[in-house]
């Protein structure tokens, strides 16, 4: 029973750092309907430049300020050269185009800050806590709290300021945002920023587990699953997403995984994702579309 | 009694079988003869090794994948895992059936992939765009565990790896360069040709009704649901046999690892670089994306001479990629096919515009 608590809570928590890259994908596709597969790129390559930032010395705020510097300038950039000349086209247009954009991320990280495994130290020990009987990595709590930190600041952000309810205004209803005088293309240039500063805080984390490299940028692929069951246009749906898609996939590792071969992980969370598709076409907090001919 | 009679007008005894005039253009049959029968002749084994016989493959993928995509409307990015069930199981045939010729087994490759494709297309009922596509991204990671956790795809083999087993047809010896070239040449004539016909047969327009909206094409009574079903087979079996030619062929030797999903990806790049709902397109766009990678190498080594490590050329490869399909699909989202017709429109008229 406590080995079962052990593995829940382990994939749980594990779960969250599905879910911090899950929020990136969401602010993007309630904003701008871009279904950004350049997440992961981004994720990396923020990554890659707090760490080099770090390597040469500048202290862990100003770095983390001078990369947030960083990624505002890409999603401005992103806005005027990818977007804004696609705007009006096809959502499958615009997924490709983020594919192209996640070549470009890959090359210029890894072109100019290098393709070695860094070593990325944020300070937090990873040594076991005893909560009762019930081994829990300190590690994941951080992370998990993170997490939370970052849905709350989100969630000021949207309801609260007026950037945030221009946002929403955005997702709700472009046409309409657009002619009670909504800057559309400042407002993507801000959903961009604020999703590459979620892909920072998640690319940290997964940067601190596994050291900063490559492999980085695959964390997308961990993320597609989560969205589909928390549905694409939903925060709350990413976590939820996220801490089911950590539980299962733990659980049947060491449950399901030894009967059939092991190694499940890589496809398990995506088998689960065709489970929930079936019974929820549009994921479990998603919007079910509505067809006019 | 005055019967009123409504009378139709007669139907025309000449009228057209085919809507579409339908003639080989000369262009098209020129190239076919110089890919038969110069060459074979005139290719070094480089050529026909390095550029040719992948170049071939690619198209032949490609098409598969734009049978899907391009015709169907049904964004795939699991096009290598079929591809790989198409290999292993014509590994499988030719090993486990003794005494089958290598078309049989290909085909049958190619049938087993389509099935495979046929129940990865069952989602397509219930789900469509971006969710239909993850459950591609499943086909393609779960495909590839089965293959590499399995032993008994690879023949228990230590390495993981199939390879290429008799490729002969008749007595005919193919595992020569030639051979192999004419082999995929064949292969993919063949295919092509098929594919040619059934984009306008009925299920062919189904499928581009679909594209267009498939809620609209239910409405007109098209069966959708069947419809995709069989486009998934289809472009499984397309790529099934893609796969087949890709590992024997080409590689010679293949794992899973063969398949993994940067040729999916390789091959959505081919149908958005070459032009979706195109054949041609895939046949443009594979040369573009198996010619790109060489050309620039070349490029590399001539302006830098060997200063820039092979790392950084790869890193600048992929930046240059990237912003080639952008920029592709800012100018021209129908892709080189587009680009190349709308050349051949100017140059008809040139120096007059239109």
């Amino acid at each position: 029973m406590i080995f079962f608590l052990e593995t829940l809570i382990g994939g749980l928590l594990a779960g969250t750092m599905y879910s911090l890259v899950a929020i990136g994908f969401v602010l993007i596709f309630k904003a701008s309907g871009v279904f950004n597969f350049a997440q992961g790129a981004m994720l990396l390559f923020s990554a890659l430049t707090f760490v080099s930032l770090q390597e040469h010395g500048i202290p862990f705020l100003q770095s983390l300020l001078l990369t947030v510097v960083v990624i505002v300038i890409g999603a401005v950039a992103i806005e005027r050269a990818v977007l804004r000349p696609l705007m009006n086209r096809s959502q499958i247009t615009l997924f490709m185009a983020t594919l192209g954009l996640s070549f470009i991320l890959e090359g210029l990280a890894q072109g100019l800050m290098g393709a070695e495994v860094r070593a990325l130290d944020l300070g937090i020990e990873d040594t076991p806590l005893m909560l009762g009987e019930v081994m829990v990595s300190q590690f994941d709590l951080v992370a998990a709290s993170t997490a939370a930190v970052l849905v709350t600041v989100l969630a000021l952000l949207f309801n609260k300021t007026h950037i945030g309810i221009s946002l929403r205004a955005v997702a709700d209803d472009t046409r309409a945002a657009l002619s009670i005088g909504i800057n559309l293309n400042r407002i993507w240039q801000i959903v961009w920023a604020v999703a590459g500063c979620a892909g920072l805080v998640a690319g940290l984390l997964w940067g601190a587990r596994q050291g900063v490299q490559f492999s980085l940028s695959l964390v997308v692929l961990k993320a597609l699953p989560v969205l589909i069951i928390g549905g694409f246009t939903s925060i709350g749906g990413a976590i939820v997403g996220g801490l089911i898609v950590g539980a299962a996939e733990n659980l049947a590792e060491v449950y399901v995984g030894p009967s059939i071969g092991g190694g499940i992980t890589p496809w398990f969370a995506y088998f689960l994702a065709l489970v929930f598709l079936h019974v929820r076409p549009a994921g479990l907090f998603g919007e079910r579309a509505i067809e006019r001919v | 009694m005055n019967q009123l009679v409504h009378r139709l007008p007669k139907p025309f005894d000449n009228a057209p079988l085919e809507i579409v005039p339908h003639r080989v253009p000369w262009g098209l049959s020129g190239l076919a003869v110089f890919a038969f029968f110069a060459v074979p002749w005139l290719g070094s084994d480089y050529w026909l090794n390095a550029i040719l016989i992948p170049f071939l493959v690619l198209s032949l993928a490609g098409l598969g994948l734009n049978l899907l995509t391009g015709y169907a409307g049904q964004t795939s990015v699991g096009a290598a895992g079929f591809m790989a069930v198409g290999a292993f199981a014509t590994y499988g045939l030719l090993l486990r059936v003794p005494g089958l010729p290598l078309p049989v087994a290909l085909i049958g490759g190619g049938l087993i992939a389509a099935a495979v494709g046929w129940v990865f297309g069952i989602p397509s009922a219930r789900i469509k765009g971006f969710y239909l596509m993850v459950t591609t991204l499943a086909a393609q990671f779960f495909l590839e565990w089965v293959f590499t956790k399995f032993p008994w795809f690879y023949n228990n083999a230590s390495s993981g790896t199939i390879s290429a087993p008799r490729l002969e047809l008749l007595g005919v010896d193919l595992s020569s360069p030639v051979g192999r070239y004419l082999l995929t040449l064949v292969t993919v004539a063949l295919l092509t040709w098929v594919a040619v016909n059934l984009v306008r047969s009925q299920i062919g327009r189904n499928w581009m009704a679909i594209r267009d909206m498939d809620t609209a094409a239910a409405v007109i009574g098209i069966r959708v649901e069947r419809d995709k079903r069989r486009a998934f087979a289809v472009s499984s079996f397309y790529l099934g046999i893609a796969g087949a030619l890709w590992a024997f062929a080409y590689l010679g030797t293949a794992s899973a690892g063969s398949f993994d999903i940067n040729r999916s990806f390789q091959i959505l790049f081919i149908i958005i670089i070459g032009g979706m709902g195109s054949i041609a397109g895939n046949f443009i766009g594979a040369a573009f994306i198996s010619l790109l990678p060489i050309v620039l190498s070349y490029a590399g080594q001539a302006l830098l001479g060997g200063s820039v490590d092979a790392g950084q050329i790869q890193n600048l490869q992929k930046m240059i990629f990237g912003t080639l399909i952008i920029w592709f699909l800012v100018k021209e989202p129908d892709g080189l096919v587009r680009l190349i017709a709308s050349l051949r429109e100017k140059l008809a008229v040139w120096p007059l515009r239109f």
